[in-house]
């Protein structure tokens, strides 16, 4: 389960968030949304470790660890995978070589044996044919001249791979298409399950349509304001965050 | 007039030249004579020379280095052997015991009666190619037949610090003859203790539709100063191809002067440069474009870290002659270090009208965003920074197809980083 509470947040000495408290228990999905500039963004990589935030108060911890002590890798090791709203390009890096080394990285971490180029090409093959993906995926640079569907894709190929017990889905951008949305929300929904829990982070309803959350959260200026069963979402669609809020 | 650094070379040349290979045969102390009469004239080239404004050899003139007269006592371990052939030099003598070597290679100091008119041919006046010359003590006669497959073969020089403070003056001579092909993997390596001087001069001379591919691994020790210099003549429709690592040495220079000098002739001049905390590391190539439809693809980078200097200068020059030309050239450097400095010089020099002819040039650190995305999939700091270094590396480094040579470079390179960083 992750536990926030009273978390602040600043960047270049602006304070974003202003005390968020939130609870995402193990095997549910919980979607955030707010308008833009409600510290969305900053929440998702205050949670995954980025450098240039400066957290002031508060704590977040995850199934009882402190995980804003930790760094970014050991957070994915502790089971935490950040999806990323754009994917980052790696010129130079193999997808394979790349997925098989996140792999062994969070194995190592935990204590598991690392798996060897066979077991994990045979792994990720099973991954890809569920994803309904080509293995060419695999030959070629880390998200480099891939299409934004491909790029979503990449990610939950990431995910299903690595396994993580939770999931922050960074989708504040309200330009992303359908495709895109559909390709995100069948990655999640294909994890769904006691043990995995979702935190999605999205500006409009249409993600919801695809992902049924268990809750929905308001977030306006850098504070928790509302909370709510799924239909809350509908009503935010229908009437506005400001009258929402109020 | 400044007061010229030699080095005390000049001097220990004048009590070494009786009994320097072919000391006593006209025609090799003639040339010595006349290498020695321009190395007193020009010395040392200082940084007041445009060539060498980045890399100052003050270190050698002052280390007061001194030739090794006679055999290494001590026999150093050598790496495993990867190619069928392989000649070894320990300290600049051809270690004969060592070495397995083609009917089509011989050592050259006892060969030098098969050097006349060859060694030299190709030489520049260029002070440290004078410097060689002057004192060379060995090296290889590789004398490729026509329309032969040579395969692989590897040169190994290896430091053996018996004497503290060694100089030694390799002369290799390579010559392919027509259509004849090779892959030469040359290795140099050295401990990390006492300084030595290793300045080695290749003549290379490539015939009409031969192919040459020099793959060039730089491994001296940590106090070692190597200046190298190549000088390639390419004839119609062949190929001269080097790929140079630098990884080693307190200070190296790696030059390479290619000439291609007919139709149809191709160079392909790739690198890579990995310095770290008190390394100095220079490349500099010159491509003379002296025939029409010839074409030339330079990549280099150059990766620092700590306090370490970086140097890339790369002149194309294209004669009148040279129509058609197709020549491209581009250098990029990655500063893992606030403390690190690349200096880097393209130069283009066009006569003829017809030409394709470009270069480019990048200088950054590594992507802060792309070093968050491998570590939020679990990726610790260092290893991602190891994978982007890789991923810088690799469009200098994906010309190198031969197996051989692909092992020998990735056991240079893995784990580069990571003991930088340590």
């Amino acid at each position: 389960m992750l536990r926030i509470e009273g978390l602040t947040a600043e960047i270049d000495g602006k304070q974003i968030l202003k005390g968020i408290n939130l609870e995402v228990p193990t095997g549910e999905i919980h979607a955030i949304m707010g308008p833009n500039g409600s510290g969305k963004s900053t929440l998702s990589y205050v949670l995954s470790g980025r450098e240039g935030y400066e957290i002031t108060g508060g704590t977040a911890t995850f199934n009882g660890v402190d995980i804003l002590a930790m760094e970014p890798e050991e957070r994915a090791a502790s089971g935490l995978f950040l999806a990323f709203q754009y994917p980052v390009e790696l010129p130079g890096v193999g997808n394979a070589n790349f997925l098989r080394t996140a792999l062994n990285s969070i194995r190592k971490a935990k204590g598991e044996p690392e798996v060897d180029a066979m077991a994990f090409l045979k792994l990720a093959r099973t991954k890809l044919k569920a994803l309904q993906m080509s293995d060419d995926v695999l030959k070629r640079n880390v998200n480099v001249g891939f299409s934004g569907g491909e790029k979503k894709r990449n990610e939950m190929l990431q995910m299903a791979l690595l396994e993580p017990s939770l999931a922050i889905l960074d989708e504040t951008d309200s330009g992303l298409d359908i495709d895109a949305l559909k390709i995100v929300s069948e990655g999640v929904n294909a994890m769904r399950g006691p043990n995995f829990s979702a935190l999605v982070i999205t500006h409009y309803q249409r993600l919801l349509d695809y992902i049924t959350p268990d809750r929905v959260h308001v977030l306006m200026g850098g504070r928790i304001v509302k909370s709510g069963g799924p239909e809350l979402a509908l009503e935010l669609e229908a009437e506005g965050y400001a009258k929402v809020a109020a | 007039m400044n007061a010229m650094i030699s080095g005390g070379f000049s001097a220990r040349f004048a009590g070494l030249r009786d009994h320097l290979p072919g000391g006593r045969t006209p025609w090799i102390a003639a040339l010595r004579a006349e290498a020695a009469e321009h190395f007193a004239l020009a010395g040392l080239p200082s940084r007041k020379i445009e060539a060498w404004r980045y890399t100052d050899l003050a270190a050698i003139g002052q280390a007061n280095f001194r030739e090794a007269l006679t055999f290494a006592s001590e026999s150093p371990a050598l790496p495993p052997m990867r190619a069928p052939y392989r000649a070894v030099f320990v300290d600049g003598r051809f270690a004969e015991g060592r070495s397995t070597l083609p009917r089509w290679c011989r050592p050259l100091a006892r060969n030098l009666g098969a050097a006349e008119g060859w060694l030299g041919s190709l030489a520049q006046k260029l002070p440290v190619v004078s410097l060689n010359t002057m004192l060379f003590e060995d090296g290889i006669l590789l004398d490729l037949p026509a329309g032969t497959e040579g395969g692989a073969l590897e040169l190994l020089s290896l430091a053996s610090h018996t004497e503290r403070g060694i100089a030694f003056h390799p002369r290799h001579l390579i010559r392919l003859g027509a259509g004849a092909s090779l892959t030469l993997i040359e290795t140099s390596l050295g401990a990390n203790g006492a300084p030595y001087l290793h300045n080695p001069v290749f003549e290379i001379a490539v015939a009409e539709g031969a192919t040459l591919s020099h793959i060039r691994i730089q491994r001296e020790g940590r106090s070692a100063f190597q200046l190298s210099t190549v000088l390639a003549a390419v004839q119609a429709g062949g190929t001269y191809d080097n790929f140079t690592l630098n990884a080693g040495g307190k200070l190296v220079r790696n030059e390479i002067h290619t000439a291609l000098l007919g139709p149809g002739a191709a160079c392909h001049m790739n690198g890579a440069q990995l310095a770290g905390d008190g390394q100095h590391a220079d490349t500099t190539t010159y491509l003379d474009h002296a025939a029409p439809d010839c074409a030339s693809r330079q990549t280099y980078k150059t990766v620092l870290a700590g306090k370490s200097r970086g140097v890339f200068q790369g002149k194309i020059l294209v004669r009148q002659a040279a129509q058609r030309t197709d020549g491209y050239q581009m250098n990029q450097a990655l500063l893992l270090s606030d403390d690190a400095e690349i200096n880097a010089k393209p130069q283009l020099e066009i006569y003829a009208d017809d030409v394709k002819c470009s270069h480019g040039a990048t200088v950054g650190a590594l992507d802060e965003a792309q070093l968050f995305y491998l570590r939020a999939r679990g990726i610790p700091a260092e290893a991602a920074r190891a994978m982007l270094v890789q991923a810088f590396l690799v469009e200098a480094i994906e010309g190198v197809t031969h197996p051989l040579a692909q092992a020998a470079l990735a056991e240079a390179t893995d784990g580069w980083w990571e003991s930088e960083a340590a």
